[in-house]
């Protein structure tokens, strides 16, 4: 499954620049490792520790906030625009 | 003279910078951004997340200089607003000359009415934030932003809202000059979009809910599209969420230079709960009040209570919830600050609950009919928390209590659609015996 995915400004040291990359994946985690493959060090920032999304990331795949969904093993189906979003927070 | 308590000294040792980081902007005390989360450290400027771990950056500051009795009596000397606490904030010297909408010093009401209505003996004062320049206690943290804006040359203001902070934003940047750009949710309440366009900045309706708006904007802070542009609460939110602090100085002065024993504050993002207890601290560690234990409880509409479900289950993160309520100001269901609330309404001895639409609606018109306060919903979530605190027992009556209102019931009269005439009589004093009203 080939998938487009948005790059918040602070991650894009990473993708020498680029606000939005292609990866491949039938998953997020499938999708984040991919990512990974190609832009060394940008999984590191997305999980922490235990392998678990960081605390203030949030990811959509295209309108679903993934924690809405499976998180981890939301399904990424080919064509679909993955975002990767630093929490905020107003009103 | 009394020099600041060591303690105090040692404790914001934490919060400040190597003595050789230099600021490259002037913010007056404000020496870096300091991540929430793991501590690492970047200059000033419109950045809110860390590279390293996407925690909240927040400012940091140096108040080492400070002698407490020359910062009181500076305070006391400043102007009727948030400015006077200026040495505090992260705004340049001679802040108050700016063109801005210097809101703050608003009432510290005491409820003694509503105080016989709930049982509370030890004092009950609101705090209401209605008065400030739209009626929200947004304006104190967009006054901020806007400090900030100016200090990094952004010349258009943006923010997404759930209605207050469009009108915050919009007031505020028709004073300063800026160009506004705001993005709400399509279905907020008339009279929020009405106070929000007025002041004649482009206001943009999303086909989603605050959190769909939130997404889009950060979004498009990414993209060149959004380039230039000081988003109050995404990019400039350190700066932003710093104006919540001075809720808790006013509250302080007010009260005579004394902490409130108990203090009830609406959660929406979390933002204004851990600034409050922010300024509490730093009022400590500046020796401007006295050292003694306080409790914060949160409150928040069942409709949209992921920090109070979080709470009650005993859990330390929070989960999302689809928002649906008639607090709509509050109505955040992925709310960034939620574990830190947590952390501190369990760290003071305090709580969180929640209350029903209807508790919300029935605790406007106890604390119109009480206290001549018409409060938005938000006040009503407030109010209405603290009388099922005090029922439940878990917020001490013999304590001094703050409630906040945070907004004016104008914005929300929705709410109260129900409220009316008591009897529609002929002009004639029969007419009038008639009804019953002699």
């Amino acid at each position: 499954m080939s998938v487009t995915v948005r790059i918040p400004t602070i991650l894009r040291t990473y993708t020498g620049g680029q606000a939005e990359v292609a990866a491949e994946g039938a998953t997020l985690a499938q999708v984040i490792e991919d990512l990974e493959k190609n832009h060394t060090g940008i999984a590191a920032r997305v999980l922490d520790d235990q392998g678990r999304l960081r605390r203030f990331v949030n990811v959509y795949v295209n309108d679903d906030d993934v924690r809405f969904e499976q998180g981890l093993e939301t399904a990424t189906p080919d064509g679909a625009g993955v975002s990767i979003i630093p929490a905020v927070a107003g009103g | 003279m009394r020099k600041m308590r060591r303690k105090g000294l040692a404790s914001m040792a934490v919060q400040t910078v190597a003595s050789t980081s230099t600021p490259t902007v002037d913010l007056g005390p404000a020496a870096a951004l300091s991540c929430r989360e793991c501590g690492h450290r970047v200059s000033l400027g419109p950045v809110f997340a860390c590279e390293e771990c996407f925690g909240p950056l927040e400012i940091a500051y140096d108040f080492s200089a400070y002698d407490t009795e020359e910062l009181r009596a500076r305070i006391e000397a400043g102007p009727a607003n948030i400015w006077r606490y200026a040495p505090l904030l992260p705004v340049p010297a001679g802040v108050a000359d700016k063109p801005n909408i210097n809101p703050g010093w608003t009432k510290l009401v005491k409820a003694d009415n509503l105080a016989r209505e709930l049982g509370v003996t030890g004092g009950l004062f609101v705090k209401d934030d209605s008065g400030n320049p739209t009626h929200s206690f947004k304006d104190r943290v967009v006054a901020q932003a806007l400090e900030a804006a100016r200090a990094f040359g952004f010349t258009t203001l943006s923010c997404s809202s759930t209605g207050n902070l469009a009108g915050a934003v919009g007031a505020a940047a028709a004073r300063a000059g800026f160009r506004s750009c705001v993005f709400i949710p399509h279905d907020l309440e008339q009279g929020k979009i009405v106070m929000a366009a007025v002041y004649g900045g482009e206001l943009v309706g999303i086909e989603g809910n605050y959190d769909d708006v939130n997404r889009f904007c950060s979004e498009l802070i990414g993209d060149p599209a959004g380039e230039g542009w000081g988003f109050v609460n995404v990019n400039l939110r350190p700066y932003y969420a710093e104006g919540s602090k001075t809720l808790a100085y006013e509250i302080c002065e007010q009260l005579g230079w004394r902490l409130p024993d108990q203090i009830v504050i609406p959660i929406a993002s979390g933002s204004q709960l851990t600034k409050i207890d922010k300024g509490l601290k730093e009022l400590i560690e500046l020796g401007l009040v006295e050292d003694r234990p306080y409790k914060i409880f949160g409150a928040q509409a069942e409709g949209c209570s992921p920090v109070s479900a979080a709470f009650k289950a005993g859990h330390d993160v929070v989960r999302p919830q689809k928002p649906d309520t008639i607090a709509k100001s509050l109505a955040i269901g992925n709310p960034a600050d939620g574990p830190y609330v947590l952390d501190i309404a369990r760290r003071t001895g305090g709580a969180v609950e929640d209350v029903t639409d209807e508790e919300v609606v029935d605790a406007i018109r106890l604390l119109a009919r009480t206290e001549g306060i018409f409060a938005e919903t938000a006040g009503g979530v407030t109010v209405g928390v603290t009388r099922k605190l005090v029922k439940a027992g878990v917020l001490d009556p013999t304590k001094t209590t703050v409630v906040l209102n945070t907004g004016d019931g104008l914005k929300t009269l929705d709410a109260v659609a129900g409220t009316g005439l008591t009897a529609t009589i002929r002009p004639t004093l029969d007419s009038f015996r008639e009804a019953g009203l002699a």
